[in-house]
């Protein structure tokens, strides 16, 4: 893809560029490469001296029993996350997609919750399962179910995930929709006409179709639930109790902000960089595919 | 509509709005809880219905920040808030058309190799980097100002990205017709480029202003001064610990004038934003 036509200078183009180049420079690429020269450092207990100490912080992270853990929580929060927020979407979307009234009115009161911040997310929905004055926690326990987050490692995960689908079901329903009204009718009507029901056509025909549009939901809402859940998880449980709830952006957070261990945080921070690069790399791939269709 | 089954468009009206209820129940409890006084939330369980309170639990938040804890009144979060949010979606708005301008209407050395570091910063959010960036932002002394808490976010590729997409589309004939006419490059971005961009510069503002609105982890590190807090970050302070204990119905309120902003510029701006979104996203 190269323009045909383009204007000849020998100095506006960089000056052009240079503002952002400036800002990438300074914002991107020096602190990510400091990231990757403070994790072969280790610091005393000062931060007076540092010491070159090769791959020992990597090796400390993989003998850290803390830390596999937080890779074990973290892909427990993103399959909780990714699978009930695409099919809960998903079926909203197909039942927005067969209605003919009210469907701009159910979209609007669909899409709000996208607009919504995940730390403020995660303190409505602390407040409404709060242990002792929770209007849920209330009704719960009239139902004869103890609830109290604070304290109930499983009751703990529930929760962040809980609000971090909660304000990601309104992205994932939109471009199912968009998914879905881009299926042509007449496919479906030809189903119809050869005696397929409703749950025939959606998985033989509706469901393939949509594939695509499922693969990259799953990848964009691995990466949400990575990184933009954090306002969540620190708004709410901090990764308590115990470790329940500590994913491993929040262990990044906590291992080089709370306990100032520098040289672990940034190893912590270069294999994370990688899992996001890898989830990229899957993701362009995919859809360097899908443009040759 | 296949099929006319009236049981079936009943169900899906049915499972419609039951999943609208669900969605909006936190917020109308948010809501009745910021009408309320501390100890009418505290009795359990706490009315749902709004009480009289509105006035006064808003004019206090405002004015005053919350009555125990932390006395920052949520005007100036506000302000802070709507400072770093227009900051970076016009801040990248304006770079970012700047570069794919650059680097779609000109051929120069290293043309490829500045297209791909942009290109990298698409894949590591902010979350990644905090503890070097930060140490960035110190150095700078930029930590607890406003260009502290949105430069860093400026550097982002996805809108460069949005605007080359779309700077290709653009019919070779236009800059063709404006180089005959004896117009510059500077000349025919501001008279052609720009205008046809409109819908596309709309759309990515939304996008990025409810991004910055909803900043959480890096205005949490840089910020250090109650005056420089922006509304996210408040309501954060206000939560102490004890469930019982925290301000409730001023913590409630902080929310909903946290969360109204951004949530009314994507109802009116609907259709802007859907754009916005499915097309960041390509």
């Amino acid at each position: 893809m190269e323009k045909r036509v383009v204007f000849k200078s020998a100095w506006l183009p960089y000056a052009l560029l240079l503002p952002q180049l400036v800002i990438t420079a300074m914002f991107f690429f020096w602190p990510a490469i400091q990231a990757v020269y403070y994790s072969f450092l280790l610091q005393d207990a000062f931060g007076m001296t540092s010491q070159f100490v090769w791959f020992e912080n990597y090796a400390a992270l993989f003998r850290d029993s803390h830390y596999l853990s937080s890779f074990k929580t973290t892909a427990f929060f993103a399959t909780m996350v990714a699978g009930s927020g695409i099919l809960i979407s998903l079926l909203l979307a197909t039942m927005a997609d067969s209605v003919i009234k009210g469907a701009l009115v159910y979209k609007t009161f669909l899409i709000w919750p996208y607009a919504v911040a995940p730390a403020i997310a995660g303190v409505l929905w602390a407040f409404i399962f709060a242990p002792s004055i929770g209007i849920v926690t209330y009704y719960l326990k009239l139902l004869g179910f103890d609830w109290n987050w604070i304290i109930d490692p499983e009751q703990a995960m529930a929760l962040v995930v809980i609000a971090s689908v909660w304000k990601q079901i309104s992205y994932n329903f939109l471009f199912f929709l968009a998914g879905l009204q881009s299926i042509p009718k007449s496919l479906i009507e030809a189903a119809a006409i050869d005696g397929a029901g409703p749950f025939r056509r959606f998985w033989t025909i509706v469901f393939p179709l949509l594939s695509p549009t499922t693969f990259f939901l799953l990848v964009i809402n691995i990466i949400y639930s990575f990184f933009d859940t954090f306002g969540v998880i620190d708004a709410t449980t901090q990764g308590g109790p115990g470790d329940a709830t500590k994913v491993l952006v929040y262990k990044v957070y906590y291992d080089g902000v709370k306990a100032a261990d520098l040289g672990g945080s940034s190893a912590q921070s270069v294999i994370l960089m990688f899992v996001v690069v890898m989830l990229t790399v899957v993701q362009f791939r995919y859809v360097e595919r899908r443009v040759q269709y | 509509m296949v099929e006319n089954r009236p049981v079936r468009d009943f169900f899906a009206h049915a499972v419609l709005l039951a999943g609208i209820v669900i969605v909006a129940f936190p917020l109308w409890v948010t809501f009745v809880a910021s009408t309320l006084t501390f100890d009418q939330i505290v009795t359990v369980p706490m009315p749902l219905w709004p009480g009289d309170q509105l006035v006064h639990n808003y004019t206090q938040v405002l004015t005053a920040g919350s009555e125990k804890g932390s006395s920052a009144p949520v005007s100036t979060m506000l302000v802070n808030s709507l400072i770093m949010a227009l900051s970076i979606a016009i801040g990248k708005i304006i770079i970012s058309i700047l570069s794919a301008f650059a680097i779609v209407y000109f051929r120069f050395p290293l043309r490829q190799f500045f297209f791909w570091s942009v290109f990298v910063t698409l894949m590591l959010p902010v979350e990644v980097r905090i503890i070097p960036t930060f140490k960035v932002a110190a150095d700078l002394g930029i930590l607890n100002s406003h260009v502290g808490l949105a430069m860093p976010l400026i550097a982002s590729a996805t809108a460069t990205f949005l605007f080359r997409q779309f700077f290709m589309t653009i019919p070779d004939e236009l800059a063709e017709a404006a180089r005959i006419d004896g117009a510059g490059p500077m000349r025919f971005f501001f008279d052609v480029v720009l205008p046809l961009s409109k819908t596309h510069i709309a759309a990515l503002f939304v996008i990025l202003f409810i991004y910055g609105w909803n900043q959480y982890l890096w205005p949490l590190l840089i910020t250090a001064d109650e005056s420089m807090y922006t509304v996210v970050i408040g309501i954060k302070r206000m939560i102490a610990g004890g469930d019982a204990s925290n301000e409730w119905h001023l913590i409630m309120a902080t929310a909903m004038l946290a969360l109204l902003p951004p949530a009314l510029v994507v109802v009116l701006m609907q259709k802007w934003f859907v754009k916005g979104l499915v097309e960041t996203e390509k």
